[in-house]
């Protein structure tokens, strides 16, 4: 089940935990979101404390050395927080904020296999110490000594394993082998701790060879026997050549539950050392689990029974036995093994989340349609077994019920890849805050329709987007809170972030109270930068859009917060290129709102066929306006090409289909053939002159880019019922295409050869995928 | 026939690890993420170890060592506590709670076995 030639058996869970890390991180920014606001309850502290925990369970799995260190530190904080030794103050809230980006950062950059810097995230560590020093300075100390042992337990980890994997192998008495006496009386808690005497006789004479004397002299009277009580002593005699430290493993987890006695007698039964337990001191560090007995502190010829108090006993352990190893005495510095630890783990980690969760009760229904497929099926097969008597009817309603389930089916299947908004949504709250505290405004974040789901690939794509439009609606929409008071508004501004599902897409809104859009400026500034040109007539709605075009992005924007140097026009691309639009409508004085609408997923679509010349292409339906076969005179042929069609009063471009792609025998005239308006990112009509419509399909999406090569008003293809590719039309892209008619002829020629190549190197890529 | 195992962690990365390694050794291991989880997923099923995490939500691994010890069905079922090494006082906790030993987070596999051989062989 291993990777082959991998060192390391739990790099395969490296995925599973920085998927983890994200989720708690998205959790815990929501919860300090929840502190900074007042609206928390003690179970917020624990959930923080937890989230940070079990980052650091996990980074000490992978040997993560920065991450452990630092989320020691902060797990110190959360803990006296949790405890009420430290009180939620505004000073400290921020210092959990700053803790919780370094920690984010530091998870970055152990996924990425980046080396961190030596001083990165000092200052949040410096702020930390601040909060455990004013609290008594105790926390402090005991902090640092923390973090020295987990170093310590990283870098004797391995030692450690190979040192067990000897100890589990039966000694082989040797003339160097020791003799130990050992006598062990169990307490009654042993047993209520489900501790078995047996096991631990067993494991005893695994250590070498043993003579075995039991007492049973408290034996009661079967009339007076408590069943759970303790009865019975042993005495051990142990001849070994494996160490004390051995011997004290065996007793770990009941040292506490019995009188021990190990006594080390030399060749002629002299006794040389004797050790009274219990000796009540945790050693663990070095061996990854329990130890009640100081092994370290106790070597050969020393008589102690004395309690070695805790926190002096890496120094003394130092002292007495410096080359013992696995030791946890040497305290290594953190710096080296952070270094070499981040590089080791890059490469394992350079893949990235590529799996998802999910809800049983989608794999429940999913499980419930295969049953149900299985059901028909055999009903389908039988029915055509019996031949003759085969009624037509019944295949009939069997092919009914097939495709009914096949498309719920198809339907929980995509559902699996939904996810709410809500991990999207969780880290503006954040932004809003730090924003709006940099620039001086107050600002309140609504958030509606968190659970709102929608394909994991949008969301992961959505992030970057949301965040730049709402620094936007932070810095340009809304004023100061003099300003508002001017403009006799609240001090507050609020921007309301929503999601909704409307007709098969998701639609995000980010609604501000602020000043709206300066149309003036704007337009002078479009006119300034060659947006537009400098007598360009253009209604408010489209003033308003201006602030997506390509160059419009103003130098001040770059400068801005947002630090960037992304404009509008950046959010718009990417949209777009989720197969969204983005569209923005000011309401002067009175705020400004700004509209997303993407596709619910990115993996299929529901498209209509058409037919040109022999050629099938698909067109998104969510774009398709109406299809109309316009009468002659609503057609005017252009000069430049293509024609334009009259429809209520507007006027449409019209690209005939054929002649941009060089298709032989397509229609050119828009009365003959058939007209599909389809609404491009602008909110503008454009008409595709097709031949005919062949049907309404949902089509599986297959990316051109990754098959073959981005290409020209093509968007992406898909494989039909038939076997056959077929590209699915970029209307933006189609839109913006311009076919001069005196290169239309040599165009067509050229294009078509072409076209019958691209088609059959995408079917071979696809069909390879 | 293997010996059943059930593993109780917030985190699946745990949850993950614990069983990979158990499930390779041949032990049966079954899993839940919180005490609560952990309780119904004992109805009706027999156990020969449980190991658990400390901090978890809704019910955390001391309340849940607890209640199993208050379980005459789970009184005499050893218990393991995960934790990490700053969890001293946890640690003791466990132990008054009636648990039975417990593993240092992080843990190799082959130490994972070890301890797991020690209360349940």
């Amino acid at each position: 089940m291993l990777p082959a030639g991998h060192d390391d058996p739990f790099a395969q869970f490296k995925v599973t935990f920085f998927e983890e890390c994200a989720e708690l991180l998205a959790d815990m920014e929501q919860h300090l979101a929840d502190l900074e606001s007042g609206s928390y309850e003690t179970e917020t502290l624990h959930a923080i404390f937890r989230a940070v925990h079990s980052i650091k369970a996990g980074a000490s799995a992978f040997s993560f050395a920065r991450l452990v260190e630092f989320s020691h530190k902060f797990e110190f904080l959360l803990d006296e927080l949790r405890d009420g030794k430290l009180a939620v103050e505004p000073d400290l809230v921020e210092t959990l904020f700053r803790g919780f980006d370094v920690l984010s950062d530091l998870i970055g950059f152990s996924q990425n296999g980046e080396i961190v810097e030596g001083s990165y995230g000092q200052d949040a560590l410096d702020q930390i110490e601040r909060f455990l020093a004013g609290n008594g300075g105790a926390g402090n100390g005991s902090s640092k000594n923390g973090s020295a042992e987990d170093d310590q337990g990283l870098a004797t980890v391995a030692a450690a394993a190979s040192a067990s994997v000897d100890a589990g192998e039966a000694a082989v008495e040797k003339d160097n082998s020791k003799h130990f006496r050992i006598e062990f009386t169990p307490h009654e808690a042993m047993y209520r701790h489900a501790n078995e005497p047996l096991l631990i006789i067993r494991e005893l004479k695994d250590l070498g060879r043993t003579e075995t004397t039991i007492d049973i002299s408290r034996l009661p009277s079967l009339q007076a026997l408590e069943p759970e009580d303790a009865y019975f002593s042993w005495v051990f005699d142990l001849w070994t050549t494996h160490e004390r430290e051995d011997i004290d493993e065996v007793f770990e987890f009941v040292i506490d539950d019995c009188d021990l006695t190990i006594v080390t007698l030399d060749s002629t039964d002299e006794v040389v050392s004797v050790d009274v337990s219990p000796c009540r001191v945790d050693a663990d560090e070095d061996d990854g689990f329990g130890f009640f007995v100081d092994v370290s502190a106790v070597s050969a010829g020393t008589v102690s029974a004395i309690e070695v108090p805790k926190e002096e006993k890496p120094a003394a352990a130092a002292a007495e036995s410096p080359a013992a190893s696995p030791s946890p005495a040497v305290s290594v510095p953190a710096a080296p093994p952070a270094g070499s630890a981040q590089a080791g783990g890059s490469a394992a980690s350079a893949v990235k989340a590529a799996s998802i969760r999910v809800d049983v009760d989608r794999v429940d229904r999913l499980v419930n349609m295969v049953g149900e497929l299985v059901i028909t099926q055999s009903m389908l097969a039988q029915e055509i077994e019996l031949g003759a008597q085969m009624s037509a009817d019944r295949v009939g309603t069997g092919m009914d019920e097939l495709s009914m389930h096949i498309r719920e089916l198809q339907e929980n299947v995509m559902s699996i890849r939904m996810q709410p908004v809500k991990s999207v949504f969780s880290r503006m709250p954040r932004i809003v805050r730090d924003v709006s505290k940099k620039l001086g405004k107050k600002v309140r974040l609504v958030t509606v329709g968190e659970d709102t789901e929608v394909d994991k690939t949008v969301i992961e794509e959505l992030a970057d987007p949301l965040t730049h439009m709402i620094r936007n609606s932070l810095d340009h929409g809304l004023e100061t809170p003099d300003e508002r008071r001017e403009a006799g508004k609240a001090e507050e501004g609020t921007i309301r972030l929503s999601a909704e599902h409307r007709g098969g897409r998701i639609v995000i809104e980010i609604i501000d109270d602020g000043r709206g859009i300066n149309r003036e400026k704007v337009l002078s500034l479009a006119k300034e930068k060659g947006v537009i040109s400098a007598d360009a007539q253009l209604s408010d709605n489209e003033i308003d859009n201006l602030i997506f075009a390509p160059g419009f992005s103003t130098a001040e924007e770059v400068t801005d917060l947002s630090g960037r140097g992304v404009g509008m026009d950046v959010v718009r691309r990417n949209i777009q290129s989720l197969g969204g639009r983005v569209s923005v409508q000011s309401f002067p004085g009175k705020g400004t709102r700004f509209r997303l609408m993407l596709p619910l997923t990115l993996a299929v679509l529901d498209g209509m066929i058409v037919g040109v010349a022999d050629q099938k292409y698909v067109v998104p339906i969510n774009s398709i306006i109406e299809t109309v076969r316009p009468p002659k005179k609503d057609v005017e042929m252009l000069v430049g090409g293509g024609s334009v069609i009259r429809i209520r009063g507007d006027y449409i471009r019209v690209l005939p289909i054929s002649q941009v792609f060089g298709l032989e025998g397509g229609e050119c005239d828009p009365s003959k053939g058939l007209v599909v308006l389809a609404e491009t990112e602008g909110g503008r009509a454009v008409g595709l002159l097709v031949d005919a419509l062949a049907g309404q399909q949902q089509v599986v999406i297959k990316s051109l880019e990754t098959n073959f090569k981005a290409v020209e008003g093509i968007a992406s293809a898909t494989i039909l019922g038939d076997g056959s590719v077929c590209f699915i039309l970029d209307i933006d892209g189609l839109s913006k295409m311009k076919i001069p008619e005196e290169k239309l002829e040599n165009r067509r020629v050229v294009a078509g050869k072409k076209q019958t190549n691209q088609n059959d190197n995408i079917a071979a890529g696809v069909a390879a995928e | 026939m293997g010996k059943r195992i059930l593993a109780v962690d917030d985190s699946k990365t745990m949850r993950d690890m614990v069983s990979f390694t158990l499930k390779g050794a041949g032990y049966d291991v079954f899993v839940a993420d919180d005490g609560v989880n952990a309780l119904s997923a004992l109805e009706g099923e027999e156990v020969d170890l449980i190991i658990t995490d400390i901090n978890m939500p809704n019910m955390n691994g001391i309340e849940l060592v607890q209640k199993l010890r208050g379980n005459p069905r789970f009184r005499a079922t050893p218990i393991l506590i995960l934790t990490t090494e700053s969890d001293d006082n946890i640690k003791q906790q466990g132990r008054s709670a009636g648990a039975t030993g417990w593993i240092v987070k992080p843990f190799v596999p082959e130490k994972l076995l070890k301890v797991v051989g020690k209360v349940c062989s």
